[in-house]
């Protein structure tokens, strides 16, 4: 790939050869960004050139501000803007993730790209396709209403014997036309226009499985990623960070490295080279003499959970209180409790995050595998001391994107080492900077209790989540005080505190659900800070709310399923529940087998809600408990996020929720000491290998039409290690509430049963 | 610093780099061969992998010199859009990838072993893509797609 300077929108467009802009035309979103203060910077919102462009052949080009990680997003927004504009989907393109060309909404973030993402360019393309039909209805002589459209011609008359194409309409023209914008920056930015989108019984491309257009390029080798990015004279980099975490720089060697060149701020250390693997050298053979943190700051991963138990509460919040619970406690016939535990987790994507930054006198530029570049692009701003507007963010895909991995960090670390070397730089992390230094997923402690009566009712019941913020660093980069450049650099810290409770409609009478934050292990520069990680807090907390359910069907001898269908309150979420049992053909609970040195067999169900979308989850497993291991061979999904856009990307985001749930729930664990991480690498932080994959997924989509899409690419993976976790309980009468489900943990718990 | 020789998807190219170099900086940056990727550099997810004399190679940990006189194969030497190597043609149909940064490493792996194994079950493709990293969690699809390549293979399609 090559390097290209900032460059405005309608530059950009030319320079791309998307548009051929008249002479004498105007360019509405940058004359309107100039001069009202009150937008946002890039492209404004309320230009509905900001959203659609009309190419001279006909075809167009939506311009949407998230982006596609691999599920398929790309061509669900290709299918809903073609939709509208009735054009066929192989004539959309979508651009995706360049703050100069596109709307800050938010980046991929909390599966909202279709559900949030898509709606204001539905609507921005219903919008465009009216005035199209305006232009065509002057240009031909008739009324819009006698006009019917097909594949971008508009025609007149039952024979068709007048048409015009939307390229001899507008292509290359701009549509100089308002929409009305909701003022919303980021995830709930939408605007509108006067057209109404079409009624989804006349929909013919949405809900159906077009291939997505991202696979060739990957498989050819043809595509590129951040980490192919080459700006002429870049320097390549590498951070080095301290060895034990909350060190400080005592002194540098610098005559310790070859090819190569320290640079140093304040505790910002890297080295550079004009090679790569001279920086790669360099930063393994610079010599540092650090000064240790004053105490040891970790309680270490093995007393990780009674850290948490016994720290301070630094915020609570109530999320769901209804009913007295106090009282259904105390008039209780039986009280049911029980604890479980979650560990860190790490993003531990494919590769090690890398970034590109071109910064340069007033503007700068910044190649990101960032999901969320419009912050990187605040974030960086704000380092280098420039407008967000002097900053240009491109995402480019990275190696792979979880949530708030290391690529903030690494886009706020190449912009700084250019800033200070007054040349582009590339950084890329080693392993370790992807699996040890990558901010982690929240450890959380969660105390479970019930009150049941003298029938087996449940009359109370509490749930309460106590853990580490799922935000010791926030969950974007748009603040440089929440990456580690900041930090090092010594801004003043930004720490957020906040969790999450479970998500069902589970209808006790008295029920209390709540989250109670503890203190960071250490506030600044510290490898196991927290922050995002897929479906934050979702398999962390349902993983202990989901098996209480289960402990509770089995405490009054009701099977689980039928336990769940008698209080859950939703009629979606009852029906997600029947979907699962009856396509996996569950049976009423047996007696759990208990047979040593035999494969046992057990099979669980775990079901959620992520907002407006509800899953349950049947794993069918086996347990060998000679080695400890558990291979969840077959799983079976009933999945309601409202109308299906693609059902192919649809299932296969799904799957890929169950396999790398599947994985944290079976091996994934950050091990650290009193003051390193030691889970640094695959060897030691493994994840889940072929070997241990599913036989099959099977899928039930229920396509509720009539709902708005609700999002898929996280809600699955909640439900996966309560019922991996309750089909191990129907396996061996075991219950392992502890995560993850180790084979070392297997074999302990099956020895003390 | 040396000139270290060797082909490269069925090219005479040379390097002048540091003969202890890891082979992937050599194709990567001097040769501008983008598809083998940084993953580990430790030899523990694959990424990296090329071909050696047809073999699979985790190009991260070998040295430059050591492939000096040799014949190496990247992706797009494996195969192209016009002539997909039968596991990139049943990669394409699956849809496999996501985020597709491991995708280097699934395919050049599996092509080596099908070229040696036709025939493998399940079971045996399992055990052969051992320690090859998928984070995405696509397992599923690459199971389905190995299976369609060695159908695509069965039926007259190249292994090699």
């Amino acid at each position: 790939m090559s390097a290209a300077p900032a460059l405005s929108r309608r530059e950009f467009l030319l320079a791309s050869g998307a548009l051929v802009v008249a002479a004498s035309g105007t360019w509405e979103a940058a004359r309107v960004l100039a001069q009202a203060g009150t937008l946002p910077p890039g492209p404004s919102p309320e230009a509905l050139d900001s959203w659609i462009a009309i190419l001279p052949d006909g075809s167009a080009e939506a311009f949407f501000g998230k982006m596609d990680m691999g599920q398929g997003l790309e061509v669900a927004i290709a299918q809903i803007v073609a939709e509208e504009l009735d054009l066929a989907v192989e004539h959309v393109r979508v651009r995706m993730g360049d703050t100069a060309t596109t709307c800050n909404q938010g980046g991929a973030s909390g599966s909202s790209g279709v559900s949030l993402g898509a709606r204001p360019l539905r609507n921005a393309a219903a919008e465009a396709r009216r005035i199209l039909l305006e232009r065509a209805a002057a240009r031909l002589g008739v009324p819009a209403g006698e006009l019917s459209v097909a594949n971008g011609i508009v025609s007149a008359g039952a024979e068709r014997a007048r048409q015009v194409s939307y390229g001899e309409l507008l292509g290359g023209q701009h549509f100089d036309a308002h929409v009305e914008w909701n003022r919303a920056v980021g995830n709930f930015m939408d605007v509108k226009g006067r057209a109404q989108p079409k009624p989804r019984g006349q929909y013919r491309l949405v809900g159906t499985s077009v291939p997505r257009r991202d696979v060739a390029g990957k498989i050819f080798g043809t595509s590129d990623y951040v980490t192919d990015v080459r700006v002429p004279g870049m320097l390549h980099a590498r951070m080095v960070r301290p060895p034990r975490a909350g060190s400080t720089i005592a002194s540098v060697e610098l005559g310790s490295v070859r090819n190569a060149r320290v640079v140093r701020e304040g505790e910002f250390l890297a080295v550079v080279a004009e090679h790569e693997w001279d920086a790669v050298q360099a930063a393994r053979s610079l010599e540092v003499q650090w000064t240790p943190h004053a105490g040891e700051p970790f309680p270490g991963s093995d007393g990780l959970h009674e850290h948490i138990r016994g720290a301070p509460v630094v915020k609570r919040e109530d999320t769901v209180k209804t009913g007295d619970t106090a009282a259904a406690f105390a008039t209780a016939a039986r009280v049911i409790e029980a604890e479980y535990h979650w560990p860190l987790q790490s993003h531990a994507s494919m590769g090690p995050a890398c970034a590109v930054a071109d910064v340069r006198a007033g503007e700068a530029t910044v190649w990101t595998g960032s999901q969320k570049p419009h912050s990187t692009r605040d974030g960086v701003a704000k380092l280098l001391g420039l407008a967000p507007e002097q900053v240009r963010g491109i995402w480019v895909m990275g190696p792979g994107s979880y949530g708030r991995n290391d690529a903030g960090d690494a886009a706020h670390d190449a912009a700084y080492l250019s800033k200070l070397t007054g040349r582009p730089v590339r950084v890329q992390g080693m392993r370790h900077d992807g699996t040890a230094w990558d901010p982690k997923g929240a450890a959380c402690v969660h105390r479970a209790r019930a009150a049941l009566d003298a029938h087996g009712q449940v009359i109370g019941y509490e749930f309460i989540s106590k853990g580490l913020s799922r935000v010791n660093v926030m969950f974007n980069e748009s603040d440089p005080r929440d990456c580690l450049a900041g930090q090092s650099l010594g801004l003043p810290l930004n720490p957020g505190a906040g969790l999450g409770t479970p998500a069902e409609s589970y209808a006790f009478a008295a029920k209390l659900l709540a989250w109670e934050v503890v203190p960071a292990l250490l506030e600044r520069c510290s490898p196991v800070r927290t922050s995002h990680l897929r479906d934050p807090l979702g398999p962390e907390v349902h993983f202990g709310s989901e098996q209480f359910i289960d402990e509770l069907a089995v405490a009054t001898g009701k099977d689980p399923i039928a336990f769940r269908l008698e209080y859950i309150s939703a009629p979606r979420d009852a029906a997600v529940v029947r979907a699962a049992a009856e396509r996996s053909g569950w049976q009423p609970r047996e007696p759990a087998r208990r047979a040593r040195g035999r494969v046992l067999e057990g099979r669980g169900i775990a079901y959620a809600q992520r907002g407006d979308t509800v899953v349950a989850v049947v794993a069918d497993i086996e347990v060998y408990p000679k080695d400890g291991r558990i291979w969840a061979r077959r799983f079976t999904v009933a999945h309601d996020c409202g109308l299906i856009i693609n059902p192919q990307s649809l299932r296969q985001t799904i799957e890929g929720n169950i396999v790398q749930g599947l994985s944290r729930t079976l091996f994934e664990e950050v091990r650290f000491d009193r003051d390193s991480v030691l889970s640094v690498d695959w060897a030691s932080y493994p994840i889940l290998e072929l070997r241990d994959a599913p036989e099959s997924i099977d899928i039930v989509l229920i396509d509720s039409a009539d709902v708005a899409p609700s999002g898929a690419g996280e809600p699955t993976m909640r439900c996966v290690p309560a019922a991996v976790a309750n089909a191990f309980y129907a396996a061996t009468g075991v219950r392992l509430r502890r995560a993850p489900l180790s084979p070392e943990r297997v074999r302990a718990a099956l020895a003390h049963s | 610093m040396g000139t270290v020789q060797f082909t490269l998807d069925g090219r005479a190219v040379s390097v002048e780099a540091d003969p202890n170099m890891p082979l992937l900086y050599a194709l990567r940056n001097d040769l501008g061969y983008n598809n083998p990727h940084f993953g580990c550099g430790l030899a523990q997810c694959g990424a990296c992998t090329v071909h050696l004399e047809g073999q699979a190679l985790r190009s991260c940990v070998t040295p430059l010199a050591s492939v000096a006189g040799k014949t190496v194969t990247t992706l797009k030497g494996l195969g192209t859009p016009e002539r997909p190597h039968p596991v990139q043609q049943a990669y394409l149909e699956e849809q496999v990838p996501q985020c597709g940064y491991c995708v280097n490493g699934w395919i050049m792996t599996a092509a080596a072993f099908l070229a040696g194994n036709p025939k493998a079950s399940e079971a045996q493709i399992r055990e052969a893509l051992a320690g090859l990293k998928c984070r995405c969690g696509t397992h599923l699809s690459i199971l389905r797609a190995i299976k369609r390549a060695q159908s695509l293979m069965a039926r007259g399609g190249s292994a090699a």
